[in-house]
């Protein structure tokens, strides 16, 4: 029972995730992929892209606090994540991404300061939620239940 | 008397007049004696005297009667008798000698006088055969000129140079005084004087050409002698006293359509134009027959060249036209495609930064909806979402519609559950008409099969078009829905003589009937329904919303379906039917059918599974490069990955079958590596095949692509199954054909 209610509790969670457009049809895929012969797939690609983001996040920061900005350098950075993201299927920071990039290009630093701030925070939730997702996984596992997929 | 046989002379012995006797006795004798002489010596000297033996019979009676005058001196005084009787044998000889001749002078002399008359004649004819010459002569340097002429006038294909090179010509030829064209006006009731030599009169200057001597002149194709007085042969009163003769002739203008191809252009044509030639005022000069011929002759040659002018000019005209109207449909072009470009921009831009709001507003408020809300709140969260949903359907309406008619759009067909669909669009139904308070009934034919295979989501799309319209247009009754499968013989329509199905082992021909009880259609404005945004007055009410652009969007999914859609209707308040065909595949079972939506496996042969394909992976975003290479790992490759150009170019060898390179980093050359890679193996065979993947499918990028030797684009983000259909794709074709 108690497997049953986790799964279903999973299940909820994982929807809200989709439908609170934290994570889109990307994601889908990239559970697709994972199988017997690959059981940790998505824990791996997810683990690399908080290890990249992290790593990016600080460059950012880094660059953004220079005293004249190379906003190229900035924008590098931010398609670098723009990719990562879309890859993974964190569908809000991708957007952020997006509008981040559009400052960038304007060379506005007010904006991109603000950009920053605001990927940074989706980032966060997504991390938040994901890690969320794989511990109730475990959870799961441990009960000895399978992991359930969206239809 | 003594007997001393002497002669008395007849005369007293008078010594004066014996004396004169004397003396012209002998000069008469000299002159006898000359005479001959003379004659001889100038016979001699001439060559030619045909009568020699008259001449000797003359001398011989010269001399016969200077012998005698030259005896009778001796018989002045006494003489003997032998003078006497050798006078008397002188005398009895030239009788007889003179007699002769006398008789043979006879004959002689009207041969001498013929010979006279003979001389004369040919002398006539010398003078008359000398005039021929100087005619002849004359001839043949007409002649000259207008084979010179002739020359001039078609060496040119310039009407202007050949007018004036005749009339020039001609007036030198002809030693005219003046030499004037008259060419009919545009409107062809005058005819203006066009060209002159001499400049007598103003260029420009008009006569009707109804003029009964202009008439004489077009009626024959001889030159014509006009009245120095007549309008056309005006001249400035110059003072002179003897107008010269005046000729007119016509030149018959040629029409481009006179020529036929096999035969000789045809004179009938009825423009001419006149020549008016004008001798010398003064000279008493009359024109000659072959001065006449000449005109003639130089007319025919002049209305032809004028025509190949005429044909030059004509094509010169057409050409430069044609070279505008292209150079102005370039234009067109251009600006054509500039717009579609905009527009297509236009579109990328809406499609991505309108659907994202839409997307945030939709699931929020539906969100909101599942929170705890008063039933005042309730009801604004129901509005907020009613309109967003509107809003959301209109923009993908519009940009459904620019895509299917730039005819971009494809279907997307797949394998379904035919039967569930028409349960889907009934669910979906209900909940509004029992709002309505409309009944709703389905109804699908038995041999409807269960399974087909079609693009799912626009038969959805269409379905619930129609049915909605059913429902927004009824007040009152219900909607019924039937299915079934169309026989040959309810599949010709009479409103669609050029819709020919043709239904096969393969595929079959789905016919949806949906009826209603609602305000019906006016059959008038039957075929303006299907018109993009047109809405009949009396069917937009209040409640209505919608673009008008349903039936529309409708009416061309159908078409791509090889089908055929049409509403019938009885009249206002009566009701309305709408009728579609469509074509679907039959189809099998689903291995894994569960809800639609789900899994699409392509319609033909794909690959499953790559076992062992080798493919080389190269993305600099660590994230994207794992997600690419997990994905073909689940497909069985054997996925090499590289973080770099430099590195691909290392890592590729001819053992990989194919290159996917994420495009969408800026700074990497990926073009270089695409050509570095075609460099590096020259065999088509070895080469690796080039897949580039790209989150950007606009034309520029794919253009790109292509132009460096890839041979394929898909666009991100990638799904398992498009994947396997990419695979798939290139390993039967070696090229993806349409990007994904």
């Amino acid at each position: 029972m108690e497997v049953v209610q986790l799964q279903r509790q999973f299940l909820d969670f994982l929807t809200s995730l989709y439908r609170e457009g934290f994570l889109d049809d990307q994601f889908v895929q990239l559970q697709k992929l994972q199988d017997d012969s690959n059981p940790d797939f998505v824990l791996e690609v997810v683990s690399l892209f908080f290890e990249d983001s992290e790593k990016l996040l600080n460059n950012l920061a880094a660059a953004l606090q220079q005293q004249f900005v190379d906003f190229k350098q900035v924008d590098a950075h931010v398609h670098q994540f723009k990719g990562s993201s879309s890859s993974i299927g964190a569908y809000r920071v991708k957007d952020a991404c997006v509008h981040f990039r559009n400052f960038c290009e304007d060379k506005n630093l007010d904006g991109c300061l603000k950009c920053l701030q605001h990927v940074k925070n989706e980032y966060y939730l997504v991390k938040n939620k994901l890690e969320t997702l794989f511990r109730l996984e475990q959870q799961i596992l441990a009960a000895g239940g399978k992991v359930p997929v969206i239809p | 008397m003594e007997a001393c046989n002497c002669i008395e002379p007849q005369w007293p012995a008078d010594e004066l007049l014996m004396r004169y006797q004397y003396i012209s006795d002998f000069f008469i004798a000299l002159a006898y004696f000359s005479i001959p002489l003379e004659l001889i010596y100038f016979v001699k000297k001439s060559a030619v005297f045909p009568y020699r033996w008259v001449l000797v019979q003359f001398g011989a009676f010269i001399v016969l009667c200077g012998a005698t005058h030259l005896i009778n001196l001796w018989t002045f005084t006494m003489h003997s008798r032998t003078v006497a009787i050798v006078m008397t044998a002188a005398k009895v000889l030239t009788a007889a000698v003179s007699c002769a001749t006398a008789l043979m002078l006879v004959h002689i002399i009207p041969d001498l006088l013929s010979v006279k008359t003979r001389e004369l004649f040919l002398k006539n004819k010398a003078a008359e055969l000398d005039r021929e010459m100087g005619l002849i002569r004359t001839q043949e340097e007409t002649g000259r000129h207008v084979r010179m002429l002739t020359h001039e006038i078609r060496s040119t294909l310039d009407r202007h140079t050949i007018l004036k090179t005749t009339l020039v010509e001609l007036g030198r030829t002809l030693a005219l005084e003046e030499c004037a064209l008259w060419m009919p006006t545009r409107s062809g009731v005058e005819l203006q004087l066009s060209y002159t030599l001499r400049h007598q009169n103003p260029v420009g200057f008009t006569v009707p050409i109804q003029l009964p001597v202009i008439n004489q002149v077009f009626s024959t194709n001889r030159a014509v002698k006009i009245s120095p007085n007549s309008p056309v042969a005006r001249r400035r009163p110059s003072g002179r006293y003897m107008p010269g003769e005046v000729v007119a002739v016509r030149v018959p203008l040629l029409h481009l359509s006179n020529f036929q191809i096999n035969d000789w252009p045809e004179l009938s044509t009825k423009r001419y134009a006149l020549m008016v030639l004008m001798l010398p005022s003064d000279s008493a000069r009359q024109w000659h027959v072959h001065e006449l011929e000449l005109v003639e002759v130089v007319a025919d040659q002049v209305a032809v060249a004028l025509s190949h002018a005429a044909i030059l000019e004509e094509s010169m005209r057409a050409r430069d036209l044609l070279m505008e109207q292209n150079v102005a449909l370039d234009l067109a072009r251009r600006e054509a495609e500039t717009a579609v470009r905009a527009r297509n921009d236009f579109l990328a831009v809406m499609n991505h930064e309108m659907r994202t709001p839409m997307h945030a507003i939709i699931a929020l408020s539906s969100l909101l909806q599942e929170t705890e809300l008063t039933p005042e709140q309730r009801l604004m969260v129901e509005t907020i979402l009613k309109s967003s949903n509107l809003l959301a359907t209109l923009i993908n309406d519009v940009l459904d519609l620019s895509r299917l008619e730039d005819g971009s759009l494809r279907l997307d067909i797949g394998p379904f559950d035919l039967h569930g669909l028409f349960k889907e669009v009934l669910n979906l139904i209900k909940p509004i008409a029992s709002v309505k308070k409309l009944f709703v009934t389905l109804s699908l034919s038995s041999d409807l099969p269960e399974y087909a295979i079609g693009d799912e989501k626009r038969l959805m799309q269409i379905m619930l078009n129609i049915v909605g319209n059913a429902v927004k247009f009824s007040k009152e009754g219900g909607i019924s829905i039937s299915a079934f499968v169309a026989k040959s013989d309810s599949l010709r329509d009479p409103r669609a003589p050029d819709f020919f199905p043709v239904p096969s082992d393969n595929h079959f021909y789905l016919r949806v009937q949906v009826k209603d009880t609602g305000s019906g259609i006016n059959p008038q404005d039957i075929p303006k329904l299907f018109t993009k945004f047109a809405q009949s007055q009396s069917l937009a009410t209040k409640n209505s919303g919608g673009s008008g652009l349903g039936l529309a969007i409708c009416k061309r999914f159908v078409n791509l379906m090889d089908g055929h859609i049409w509403l019938e209707s009885d009249g206002l308040g009566k009701g309305c039917t709408a009728v579609f065909m469509v074509k679907l595949g039959i189809g099998g079972r689903l291995n894994e059918a569960k809800i639609p939506y789900a899994s699409r496996a392509p319609v033909n042969h794909v690959w499953t599974n790559f076992p062992g394909l080798k493919v080389l992976v190269m993305d600099d975003n660590g994230v994207s490069r794992m997600v690419t290479k997990g994905l073909l790992v689940h497909l069985g490759c054997d996925v090499t990955t590289v973080g770099s150009g430099d590195e691909c170019l290392r890592a590729v060898s001819n053992e990989h079958k194919v290159v996917f390179m994420d495009v969408s980093v800026p700074g990497l050359d990926i073009y270089e590596v695409a050509v570095r890679i075609h460099e590096k193996f020259s065999k088509r065979h070895d080469r690796p095949l080039i897949v580039a993947l790209t989150g950007n499918t606009d034309r520029v990028t794919k253009e790109s692509c292509l132009r460096v030797g890839m041979d394929g684009v898909v666009l991100k983000p990638v799904s398992v199954d498009k994947m396997r259909s990419v695979l798939s794709e290139l390993l039967d074709h070696g090229v993806l054909l349409e990007s994904q």
